[in-house]
């Protein structure tokens, strides 16, 4: 009944979709954002941990969406680990242009690492179901919401940490 | 037309899609794959429209139309005339005392802001208490939290029972205050589809001193409803839900009410004489009709009045009800779907979740099937809060569903559970 849907969701969707890694709040970050669709009603954290290097030695989520919106969170914290904070801006730039524009009118965003961005192909899908485009990049802005609020926040990590 | 004779005739769904141009349609089309037919189970959000609908205000713009209530002119007759016609037709359709209690609004939501701004601004003084239920709608919480912030009023919130029935009890608590004011609630759930007990809730919101205001937007189109049976102060619908256009809202106030209430926007139509020092304003319900009014809506909702009467609302309330009930059967069979709100007095509405797979993921499959739900809040957070969902997916029937439709969705839904298994 579903099989032309199969492009929106890959296997690897479905897998990241029920199990979803780096899934729950870490005992240790310092840099964190909360993002809701108030569409769907869908709430997501993102919990980063950046290096003294400036790297993202990791990151996690939690919170609830569907499929789509667990599996891109999930792909993305697993994409984010190792990168700079500009490699992970430069990621979501990629991402959100993969998702609304068509090949041609994306932009440069930077440096990108081909192998995240190979990965993170498996929700090009989206690109073909506006309603659903939101779902996918939920968690991209969230974690750009908590790159940034590190720029706002310098100097007051309670804030950030709880 | 008599309608008697048509309500009397066994309800003949197949005739009735006949009317409705859009059931013939196909969705998902693309060179080389054939489309589904449209399985359309979102009427909550809003109804298709009958060919009479279309062809009134097609007509209405090609053959009568001209502004209302103003010129003297051939043309602004008799588009006054049609256009006041609908008026006497909503007062009958809800049975109101006289058609000069029912005010034309752009939507339900301006009707609930119209009262809140203009009788609650007007009666209501800081400390004064109204009470909505857990189960409104946004239209009908957020011009009260507006009208808290500019006047104090306290917003008390009754509850519902596990099975989505409003509880009597906790409410007849909270009207123990003799603070109440007003009791401003669902007639029906867009949500639960639970339909509340209007007349109980009347009278005890009256024995409290406070008066009731009840949300028509769903009950209204699946029953057939008397705001003086049911003692109702302020009564509410909207036109797109009920088969017409969008942009057409319904107030029905109690004459002494609407009298003792100020305008609510100026403009033209709604003045008698204007100066720069001075304006006087037309008698109820004029009062509250600023500028050019939606006349083409108007128009079409008449039409569509005219169409479910024909039909007769009982008729239309027993061929949903059936429906209600034989869809209700065949998804509770399914594992793992819970049906949010099973209240023993329902409209055809089914909400429900599926464990393990999001609605929203339910909506864009489903939808390949070709059948159309609504998935999400529902304009309904705090109801979401309550049963501890995010959100839920929603199937709402309508007069012309079927039982086949309602196999389609329970079709679709069970391969939505193979998929993500």
């Amino acid at each position: 009944m579903f099989d032309d849907l199969r492009d929106l969701y890959q296997e690897v969707i479905l897998d990241h979709g029920k199990h979803p890694r780096n899934f729950g709040k870490p005992e240790s970050f310092n840099r964190m954002a909360r993002g809701e669709n108030p569409l769907c009603g869908d709430k997501i954290n993102v919990y980063l941990s950046i290096g003294p290097d400036g790297l993202v030695n990791d990151a996690h989520f939690d919170g609830r969406g569907c499929a789509i919106s667990q599996a891109s969170a999930s792909l993305m914290t697993e994409t984010l680990k190792g990168k700079t904070e500009a490699e992970a801006e430069a990621l979501f730039g990629h991402f959100h242009d993969m998702c609304t524009k068509d090949d041609h009118e994306h932009t440069d965003h930077g440096h990108l690492d081909l192998e995240a961005v190979e990965r993170l192909d498996v929700l090009a899908g989206v690109r073909e179901f506006p309603m659903r485009v939101k779902c996918a990049t939920l968690a991209w802005h969230t974690m750009h919401a908590a790159l940034e609020g590190h720029a706002a926040l310098e100097g007051d990590d309670k804030t950030t940490t709880e | 037309m008599d309608t008697r004779i048509l309500t009397n005739a066994p309800y003949d769904v197949e005739k009735v899609r006949q009317d409705f141009p859009i059931l013939t349609r196909l969705v998902h089309e693309k060179p080389g794959r054939p489309g589904k037919p449209l399985v359309y189970l979102d009427n909550a959000a809003s109804a298709q429209k009958p060919r009479a609908v279309i062809d009134a205000m097609a007509n209405f713009m090609a053959h009568d139309y001209s502004n209302v209530h103003r010129g003297v002119h051939y043309l602004s007759q008799v588009a006054t005339n049609l256009y006041e016609a609908t008026r006497v037709k909503t007062a009958k359709f809800l049975n109101a005392p006289s058609p000069d209690t029912i005010v034309f609004t752009r939507s339900a939501t301006e009707a609930f802001n119209l009262v809140a701004s203009s009788w609650g601004g007007t009666h209501l003084k800081a400390g004064d208490e109204i009470i909505l239920s857990v189960m409104e709608h946004h239209a009908n919480i957020v011009p009260w939290q507006l009208l808290r912030s500019r006047t104090g009023i306290v917003i008390k919130v009754a509850p519902v029972l596990d099975d989505g029935t409003l509880d009597l009890e906790a409410l007849a608590r909270l009207l123990e205050s003799p603070k109440v004011k007003l009791v401003s609630i669902t007639h029906g759930s867009n949500v639960l589809g639970t339909v509340t007990p209007a007349a109980e809730i009347a009278r005890m919101a009256h024995a409290a001193g406070a008066k009731v205001l009840f949300d028509g937007s769903q009950a209204a189109v699946h029953m057939p409803v008397d705001v003086q049976a049911i003692d109702a102060d302020f009564y509410i619908m909207t036109g797109h839900k009920l088969y017409g256009p969008t942009g057409f809202g319904v107030l029905y106030g109690k004459a002494e009410l609407l009298e003792s209430m100020p305008p609510y926007q100026g403009g033209g139509d709604m003045i008698q004489t204007v100066t720069f020092e001075e304006t006087t304003f037309r008698e109820v319900p004029h009062r509250f009709e600023a500028g050019t009014p939606p006349i083409v809506e108007g128009i079409g909702f008449g039409a569509a009045i005219d169409y479910v009467t024909a039909l007769g609302m009982g008729a239309i309330h027993a061929h949903e009800q059936r429906l209600l009930a034989y869809a209700t059967e065949k998804l509770q069979a399914i594992d793992g779907l819970r049906i949010i709100g099973t209240s023993p007095t329902k409209a055809a509405i089914l909400s429900f979740t599926i464990e393990g797979v999001h609605p929203h993921d339910i909506g864009t499959l489903v939808d390949r099937a070709g059948v159309a739900v609504r998935v999400g809040r529902h304009c309904a957070e705090p109801l979401m809060d309550r049963f501890g969902v995010g959100a839920t997916a929603r199937a709402s029937f309508a007069l012309y569903n079927t039982e086949a439709e309602a196999d389609a969705l329970v079709d679709a839904v069970r391969a939505v559970r193979e998929f993500f298994n």
